[in-house]
């Protein structure tokens, strides 16, 4: 064999090469660090054994994942097939046609069986925009010895006065345990939604039928005052930064006597291998006041969107269907166990005899049910969305009104400067939007 | 030695330059120390972290199953290294002119490129990352390299510039007296005489490369991530991965830390050179 052939044979075998790999196609998931998807990322082989289709993740901090998507996506960069975003962004990026409307999924896939409240929330004018890949909304979660020790029982559905006098029951500072911690972090997804279902539950809302902001309402004052209190009474030092990954650190480590907040973080404490209260943690719905008949419940997704403009459609419809399937969630529970399955999303899982044995099974579907994303409040809104308004104007607002009230909390000003100052940015961002 | 310094005096100054740089250096002290512990164990108070937590490399296991390492460190090393070396190409040139041969508007033109810096690289993101669109440019690194470089570049002439400035005019002057020509004057009399400055301005041009966190993220997805992409992959809004994500750091850091330590005595001479007078 002269060079020449050789060359020739190496030229040939590499086009087949070539042409192979052209054939398996590859999809980019741009996707969050969160266990759930961490989970998928490793089971993504049973994908790609079942379709040959691969699979490349880029996963990103939260927030620069917003604002990375959200450049690709405005300019058509195309560089993602798949997008992992939430129940806030859903709507707002349907109905501006920047995502794949997904109602033509398969008969199989028994759309009918993903949660009501999951599907509004994530469709814009009827039509669903995103899967939900897990969902979460909010609850209670408690220590069983020390409210034992205090003489108390947790009832399902407390109230906000029944929390009060539980955290002072539970507090107990000379051995290290707040009565209750809650977020208190500035930013709309952290304090602000929290302060926001919070205000929900005294009967307060974000904006009239005519969309002029309510902070100078006595419900608002009401509910930040009861926060102000209580954390200051009852909860830890320097609460006003403290986030969901704060507090979850405090309540593993047996610093919360309660803790609300996304369901989510039922499995971390219960378990064994990160949490010292594992086998002391009993769960209850997200409290209201008195009389009040909405309770603190939020709702939230974090789902699956085709970006419109990519060359990929059918295969990342094939990806969504997979991983948002029934048979994704026993697929998991195989694997990992059913208490590792992604939460919230669809009905069935919650009709299986072996979910219902898991502790929180039930308190975080009766949490999920309870939220409603197109009626959050006890008055009427003009808004779809519980702790969040589903407007292109809210995260930029809200992050600004909750920078206000965490300054509360860290005692550099009053509740009624912090509200007047709520009021008077939302009012000229509104009027600046055009919604006034 | 302008001052005398007693023993007293001198360890005490010891002893402040030990805090100061302790404190200085603890963050990151603190991300290695926490690399080696179990996720339960990195959420306790610290010093149960230091001396009751067991240590173990567990984090870094899962590091490696989870991530191409090798992927991102490599597409850090020739973006890091690219763009240095390109904007080297073209600053040096540039630095030169200016400072051996300024024109009326020399001090105006290097204003003017520092002006750029003062541009949040978020006002400039959605142009770029429309001409990437066009050029086929986003995930690569060539696209990086040249992003990097025009990034840095005004600060690439400056720190020249002044390097060259201390360059006397005298002895260039004395190298033609000699009948040295351009070519000869460049090569034999100026080389020598700026590689110092060169070689500092290169080693903290890679280390500003090597940990740029807003290009290099918003510019790249599947292919192109350095190890900046790596890092942010580990950090969770719902979940605590403190000794994954500090895992991941370390490694992250370790090179550049690394090539800092050896290199130490260039870069402190480099950004002191010209300093005192």
């Amino acid at each position: 064999m002269t060079f020449m052939t050789a060359l020739r044979a190496a030229t040939a075998l590499g086009v087949v090469a070539a042409a192979a790999a052209a054939q398996a196609e590859t999809i980019t998931i741009a996707t969050v660090n969160n266990g759930d998807m961490i989970r998928m990322q490793g089971l993504t082989d049973d994908f790609t054994s079942k379709t040959g289709i691969e699979v490349e993740w880029v996963t990103l901090e939260e927030n620069v994942l917003r604002q990375r998507v959200t450049t690709d996506i405005t300019t058509k960069g195309g560089q993602f097939d798949i997008m992992t975003i939430g129940m806030y962004e859903a709507p707002i990026w349907g109905r501006n046609g920047w995502l794949v409307p997904l109602d033509d999924l398969s008969a199989e896939y028994d759309v009918d069986d993903i949660l009501p409240a999951m599907r509004d929330g994530l469709s814009a004018d009827g039509t669903l925009y995103a899967a939900p890949f897990y969902g979460e909304s909010s609850m209670l979660m408690y220590r069983k010895d020390l409210m034992e020790k205090a003489g108390l029982t947790m009832p399902e559905e407390p109230t906000w006065e029944f929390i009060r006098e539980a955290a002072a029951a539970m507090d107990d500072p000379e051995n290290g345990v707040n009565g209750i911690c809650l977020r208190g972090k500035a930013g709309w997804g952290e304090g602000g939604a929290l302060i926001t279902v919070v205000a929900n539950s005294f009967g307060a809302r974000w904006f009239d039928m005519d969309w002029r902001p309510q902070f100078d309402t006595p419900e608002w004052k009401e509910a930040l005052t009861f926060y102000v209190n209580l954390m200051n009474d009852y909860g830890p030092e320097g609460y006003a930064t403290n986030g969901f990954n704060e507090n979850l650190s405090l309540f593993q480590q047996g610093k919360c006597g309660m803790w609300m907040d996304a369901t989510v973080a039922a499995s971390f404490v219960t378990n064994p291998k990160e949490s010292t209260v594992h086998d002391k943690v009993g769960f209850a719905m997200a409290p209201n006041k008195e009389g009040v008949s909405k309770k603190a419940n939020w709702l939230w997704a974090w789902a699956l969107a085709i970006p419109a403009g990519t060359q990929k459609e059918e295969a990342a419809k094939k990806f969504i269907e997979w991983a948002t399937s029934k048979e994704y969630l026993e697929l998991v529970a195989s694997k990992e166990g059913w208490a590792n399955v992604p939460p919230g999303t669809r009905k069935s899982l919650y009709e299986n005899p072996e979910y219902a044995k898991i502790d929180f099974a039930q308190m975080t579907l009766k949490s999920i049910l309870a939220a409603d994303p197109k009626n959050c409040c006890v008055k009427p809104v003009p808004y779809v969305g519980i702790q969040f308004v589903a407007i292109p104007e809210f995260a930029g607002i809200a992050t600004e009104v909750s920078q206000e009230f965490s300054a509360v909390y860290a005692g550099q000003q009053s509740i009624d400067e912090a509200l007047a100052k709520a009021q008077a940015l939302t009012e000229d961002a509104m009027e600046a939007a055009g919604y006034r | 030695m302008a001052r005398a310094t007693t023993p007293r005096r001198k360890a005490f100054n010891t002893a402040l330059a030990w805090a100061v740089g302790l404190v200085i250096f603890f963050p990151i002290l603190w991300i290695v120390v926490l690399s080696f512990k179990t996720e339960g164990d990195a959420i306790r108070p610290p010093l149960e972290v230091l001396f009751d937590a067991a240590w173990t490399v567990e984090s870094y296991g899962v590091v490696q199953e989870r991530s191409n390492y090798v992927k991102h460190f490599s597409n850090s090393v020739i973006i890091a290294l690219g763009s240095t070396v390109l904007g080297l190409l073209v600053a040096v040139p540039a630095a030169w002119s200016m400072a051996f041969v300024p024109s009326r508007r020399t001090k105006d033109i290097l204003m003017w490129m520092l002006s750029t810096k003062m541009l949040p690289a978020v006002g400039v993101l959605y142009p770029i990352y429309l001409i990437f669109i066009k050029l086929g440019l986003l995930d690569t690194r060539t696209g990086l390299v040249i992003v990097l470089m025009l990034i840095n570049l005004p600060i690439i002439v400056w720190m020249l510039y002044t390097y060259f400035r201390e360059i006397p005019g005298e002895i260039l002057e004395a190298a033609r007296m000699d009948g040295a020509g351009l070519r000869e004057e460049i090569l034999y009399v100026l080389t020598p005489m700026a590689v110092p400055g060169i070689a500092s301005t290169l080693l903290l041009n890679v280390i500003l490369a090597w940990n740029e966190a807003f290009w290099t993220l918003n510019l790249t997805a599947a292919n192109a991530g350095p190890l900046t992409a790596f890092i942010a992959s580990y950090s969770s809004p719902e979940g605590l991965f403190y000794a994954k994500l500090s895992a991941a750091s370390t490694m992250a850091i370790a090179p550049i830390l690394i090539l800092g330590w050896f290199s130490q005595r260039q870069l402190v001479r480099g950004l002191t050179f010209g300093a005192v007078k």
